[in-house]
């Protein structure tokens, strides 16, 4: 009990030191907290340029933290929301919950233009199924996929949030073929997870050939663990990206700072540190200034995203697809 | 009858403003959700198939963890031999796992790459396919059977040795004795067993969906996760979590019908002799059964066991942060179960309105932790931030979680006391503080040191409400573990979750040991 109570001390003391200072309280999701992840990093960084105190709080997945904002309403404390994806940007909007922004961001390097007068991106990545390099015919398409006996492991759309970047990316690459293309895919698919984690835990324990994940995946066995035995499968018919986006919650007091802090995700300080933090490209970051290994990562040549509002009205239909081709 | 309400009188009121707490932590946060719902919304089809399929397999989960571990409980109630005690709490391990933990365990075993089809392959047989309907049913079975064996064993051990003795002499054999002792036992603890893991297999998520094969396998639970955070449908959530209450309110007044009160007579509290059952067939049949069961329920957890041990050293201090706070809401929500569970389950055993204060006692396992968490949420929130109620929020519920388990442990055994001991120690005008602890504690002291040790080792596992309440500076150590997986720290994930099954174990242990200090059984 020692250590707890020493802690507590300790961040009572810190928290005493900088009440005079503003705080600004960023939700995010957890693995962004982590000890591991990019939040140390960044408070760290923002903190010295700020004069302020940089809080985190986690709340599960992306999906969980729109809910817990919804839940909240207009009593929430968070001043930003950082981690929602384009998926899940279109509902957070009608939640009526997010300030305009009011920066014209400069230096992005993704993809594709970015105009969202609320929503300003900090990373991105592209959906694909992450194999094994001692996979002898990696397929090429969703239709090679489902004419193999590959085996495969996905999430569930409605509890995660890329089984529903997996839906979008079949929905916009196939359109009305969407159904046809998950009914050929349903006997390659060994099971579906409720998360990310479980999938991926699945696939590293030899129960699947292939698990869907991105792009940047095989670059943490590459960088962490010193392991090139991972690579992802290019479609020919593009791959579906993820784009990670924060916003200003409109019921914030501190307006100029978090304003300050939009700004400050789109310089080296925040980006440098997502690589290998987060696991996912950062989103104003020239490819040259990527850590060593990001080189050897499958560069899909179309990238797919469906706009925000197309992803709300499209998903319910979609999704009504995935379950009656599946529950067969 | 009158009379015997005196004695214990404060504890009965003690016993009816627990009930009454837990229909209030129970409904409170569900009305909370309601109400800031602003009304329900209707359920669709896919609800009615999802709420089909949890029915089905919780009854075939339960039906099988309930039958397979009557011939485990007799052979472990029968045979005595060296690490017997140690067995008996190794085999309990499974039902305190994070399901997550315990699902990689099994896969290890019976997945595409796991030893059993390894095995099979040696001799040339074709694989198994864990996916599917089985699968569920294997995985709950694995779960549970330790918690079934358990409860079981403990009805075993409450019939007085005495009994034993007089069939002794009266050359019953084990057919007599299975006939006029055994099943009336089996009917006073079986109903009980076979509804609580019922419906802690109607609140399965991850273990349905993973194992089921896919959306086929819908649970309410999962149905009730995508209206939160898929919909953001409030009213549909709170609409699953009543129906999750029907069922309860359904099952229980349905099995506890079944149920037979106490019946077996007085003892000397004497240790267990065992007279009939010593031919050879009968030794070597119980044998087998011991060691099929020790497999099955021992090696997925090997698994986990070989997975972490290399990474334990390493792990990151966060992680024994995290460590040392579940220890201490650990022990926290065993006192607090205990404290909960003793009186309402002295108010059980004298038998009055005793269906519906066992169906309030199991509600906590029958509606969804993302239900309750978001209720106590909606509650607590313009009052407290949430890191800050994180862990104490975590312990009421943990400690409610338990409750029905602990209730299952006791209630036999305060019945057994009652009848056996209860009109000696009216005739002696012992009443109050002094019964209890001179006439009920001694003889509870096993059930209730197994039922805090079970408290204890859930709360460790627990990651359900934690998840909405914790900041970084506050998670559990499965919810760190978590993290560790959702960040692709597979090895330290792994370790993480040996340093929580030993911690499990370890705190289950201490607790049940203690419960049978100076005990010969």
């Amino acid at each position: 009990m020692k250590s707890p109570i020493i802690a507590t001390g300790l961040a009572l003391v810190a928290s005493m030191a900088s009440a005079q200072d503003s705080v600004l309280t960023v939700y995010t999701y957890d693995s962004f907290t982590a000890e591991w992840g990019p939040g140390p990093v960044i408070e760290e960084a923002f903190e010295a340029t700020c004069d302020c105190d940089l809080q985190f709080i986690g709340a599960g997945d992306g999906a969980a933290l729109l809910s817990r904002l919804q839940l909240e309403g207009d009593r929430t404390e968070a001043d930003v929301v950082l981690g929602l994806d384009t998926n899940l940007v279109a509902q957070a909007r009608a939640s009526g919950l997010i300030a305009e922004h009011g920066i014209t961001p400069e230096g992005l390097t993704m993809p594709i233009s970015w105009d969202d007068p609320q929503f300003l991106p900090y990373d991105w990545g592209y959906f694909a199924f992450v194999h094994g390099t001692d996979l002898a015919d990696a397929p090429a398409s969703f239709r090679d996929l489902a004419a193999s006996n590959l085996r495969i492991v996905i999430q569930d759309p409605r509890s995660s949030t890329p089984g529903l970047g997996l839906l979008m990316w079949v929905k916009t690459a196939y359109g009305n073929e969407a159904g046809e293309i998950w009914e050929g895919l349903a006997d390659n698919i060994v099971t579906v997870t409720p998360g990310w984690s479980e999938a991926y835990g699945l696939y590293l324990d030899g129960e699947a050939d292939m698990v869907l994940s991105y792009t940047t995946s095989p670059a943490y066995h590459l960088i962490a663990e010193d392991d090139s035995s991972h690579t992802a499968a290019a479609f020919d018919e593009g791959h579906y990206m993820q784009v990670e986006v924060a916003g200003i919650v409109n019921t914030t007091n501190e307006m100029a700072l978090a304003r300050q802090f939009m700004e400050f995700m789109l310089t080296p300080a925040f980006q440098e540190a997502i690589p290998t933090t987060n696991w996912m490209y950062p989103a104003a970051l020239p490819a040259s200034d990527l850590p060593d290994g990001f080189d050897t990562l499958v560069m899909p040549e179309t990238p797919l995203l469906m706009p925000a509002a197309d992803a709300r009205a499209l998903r319910d239909a979609a999704l009504e697809e995935w379950l009656s081709a599946l529950s067969r | 009858m009158a009379e015997r309400a005196q004695p214990l009188g404060a504890a009965h009121w003690a016993g009816a403003g627990v009930a009454a707490l837990v229909l209030l932590a129970i409904l409170g946060p569900l009305g909370a959700v309601l109400w800031r719902a602003e009304g329900l919304s209707a359920l669709g089809p896919q609800d009615h198939g999802a709420i089909r399929f949890t029915v089905w397999q919780a009854l075939l989960s339960a039906l099988f963890s309930t039958a397979l571990a009557i011939p485990v409980a007799r052979a472990l109630a029968r045979r005595r031999f060296h690490g017997r005690t140690a067995l008996i709490a190794l085999m309990g391990a499974p039902f305190i796992l994070p399901v997550i933990v315990a699902v990689l365990g099994l896969i290890a075993i019976f997945g595409r790459q796991g030893a059993l089809n390894a095995g099979l392959a040696v001799f040339g047989l074709q694989g198994i396919e864990i996916y599917g309907l089985h699968g569920i049913v294997l995985a709950h079975v694995f779960f549970n059977l330790p918690l079934a064996v358990r409860l079981i064993l403990q009805g075993w051990l409450a019939i007085p040795a005495e009994r034993f003795r007089l069939a002794a002499t009266l050359g019953f054999t084990s057919r007599d004795i299975a006939r006029h002792m055994e099943r009336p036992m089996l009917r006073q603890v079986l109903p009980g067993a076979f509804l609580v893991i019922f419906l802690i297999c109607t609140t399965s998520f991850a273990v349905a969906l993973i194992l089921g094969g896919g959306p086929r396998s819908t649970t309410v639970e999962l149905a009730i996760y995508q209206a939160f955070r898929y919909d953001f449908d409030l009213g549909r959530a709170a609409l699953l979590g009543l129906v999750q209450v029907a069922i309860c309110v359904v099952a229980g007044l349905l099995v506890l019908r079944v149920a037979l009160p106490a019946g077996m007579g007085t003892g000397l509290d004497r240790p267990l002799e065992r007279f009939d059952a010593q031919g050879g067939w009968q030794r070597a049949g119980d044998m087998a059964v011991i060691a099929l069961s020790a497999a099955f329920l021992l090696l997925p957890l090997g698994a986990v066991f070989l997975r972490g041990v290399t990474g334990v050293a390493g792990l990151p201090g966060s992680v024994w942060q995290a460590a040392e706070r579940s220890v201490v809401l650990s022990l926290a929500t065993a006192a607090l179960a205990v404290v909960l569970a003793l009186p309402m389950a002295l108010l059980i055993a004298r038998g009055r309105a005793k269906g519906l204060l066992e169906t309030i006692g199991a509600l906590s396992i029958a509606v969804s932790p993302l239900v309750i968490g978001t209720g106590l949420f909606v509650i607590l929130r313009p009052h407290v931030t949430p890191g800050s109620s994180a862990l104490p929020v975590t312990g009421l519920v943990n400690a409610l979680t338990a409750l029905p388990f602990v209730l299952r442990a006791l209630v036999p055994a305060v019945e057994e006391a009652e009848a056996s001991h209860g009109r000696l120690a009216r005739s002696l005008g012992m009443g109050g503080w002094a019964r209890l602890r001179h006439v009920l504690l001694p003889r509870i002291r096993r059930p209730l040191g197994f039922g805090a040790g079970l408290a204890a080792a859930m709360a460790m596992g627990d990651l359900g409400v934690i998840t909405l309440f914790a900041t970084p500076q506050s998670g559990t150590l499965p919810l760190e573990m978590f993290r560790l997986m959702g960040s692709y720290r597979t090895d330290d994930a792994e370790a993480a979750a040996l340093l929580l099954l030993g911690l499990s174990l370890a705190l289950f242990w201490i607790f049940d040991r203690g419960g049978r200090v100076n005990a010969a059984t």
